[in-house]
């Protein structure tokens, strides 16, 4: 009966000691070109092996180095929801401010990586299937997820007092967390016209390493620049946040007032 | 390359986003470290605080 409150507050703490604007610019400054350089280079390397170095596909031809973009991008914009869970859960049980902010944040990176996936989808798909759209289960539940990024990011911004914003988001981000297993499982749950995974957790890919060798550094470089995005993002969000406080502290308009009298 | 404008097209697209967003989320830090740089100066010297961030 116990343990499951000291549980929740020993995590509590853990993560109310980054809640510290001070320590988390530190740490984000620290962190940040470990995460900006290598993610450069993965980019770089993995997209130019997959176009250039890497064999085309025996039935779909070169078309298939649009995989080295696609997949990265399909991968994150799941991941990057999760991500926006993960920061609801946060804010919703231990009240944690930098989660709110770093919601903020995730929420139009991750509508852009899901609109780029859905349109290399679409750019895949009409040389290979011989249409730009289908109304699929894949197709449709990435859909979804982009509607639910907008979704979050008109939320959060569409109240005056923004604590009610950040609530209101994440509920939103919770609730919408039960689309990520359907767009997992819709190519097993339903019969798909998009292919069934490639990668999974636990069999052997169904691909040659010559393939599978770019396709993972160019996935690893797309996760890092996503990181370092979103905390170069939240990074200036907070210093933001700190220019607010000071503009408006009574000290500093008690400074201006003497200054127009004087 | 039989597919080469929707190959170009797929690559040209994930450029130009990701520049976009890493060249905002850049030039936005910027910004708002120059900001708060410029308000804490004075405050400091007149005060002697230090800042709390």
């Amino acid at each position: 009966m116990s343990a499951t409150p000291t549980l929740v507050a020993r995590a509590g703490t853990f993560f109310h000691r980054y809640a510290n604007p001070g320590r988390f610019l530190k740490l984000g400054a620290r962190l940040q070109p470990w995460l900006t350089w290598p993610a450069l280079l993965l980019t770089l390397v993995g997209l130019g092996w997959g176009l250039f170095f890497s064999p085309a596909d025996w039935q779909q031809g070169d078309s298939v180095r649009i995989m080295y973009v696609h997949v990265p991008a399909a991968m994150l914009a799941s991941a990057g929801y999760a991500g926006l869970a993960v920061c609801a859960v946060l804010s919703l049980v231990w009240r944690h401010p930098l989660a709110d902010l770093a919601a903020v944040e995730i929420g139009p990176v991750g509508a852009c990586i899901t609109a780029l996936c859905l349109a290399t989808g679409s750019l895949w798909g009409k040389p290979m299937w011989g249409t730009w759209w289908v109304w699929d289960a894949r197709l449709t539940s990435v859909l979804v997820l982009f509607f639910l990024y907008l979704g979050h990011i008109a939320l959060i911004r569409a109240f005056d007092d923004p604590q009610r914003g950040y609530k209101a988001a994440a509920i939103l981000a919770l609730a919408g967390a039960v689309d990520l297993p359907v767009i997992k499982f819709s190519v097993q749950w339903w019969n798909t016209l998009h292919q069934p995974d490639s990668i999974t957790l636990t069999g052997a890919p169904t691909m040659s390493s010559s393939m599978l060798w770019p396709l993972a550094l160019s996935t690893l470089g797309f996760s890092l620049g996503f990181a370092a995005i979103v905390l170069a993002r939240t990074r200036a969000a907070v210093m933001e946040s700190r220019i607010r406080s000071l503009l408006s502290s009574p000290r500093r308009r008690a400074g201006n007032a003497s200054g127009d009298a004087a | 390359m039989t597919h080469l404008p929707y190959i170009l097209a797929s690559y040209g697209l994930a450029t130009v986003i990701a520049l976009t967003l890493s060249i905002g989320a850049a030039l936005r830090l910027k910004k708002a470290r120059m900001r708060l740089a410029v308000l804490e100066r004075p405050s400091d010297r007149t005060t002697g605080a230090t800042s709390s961030l």
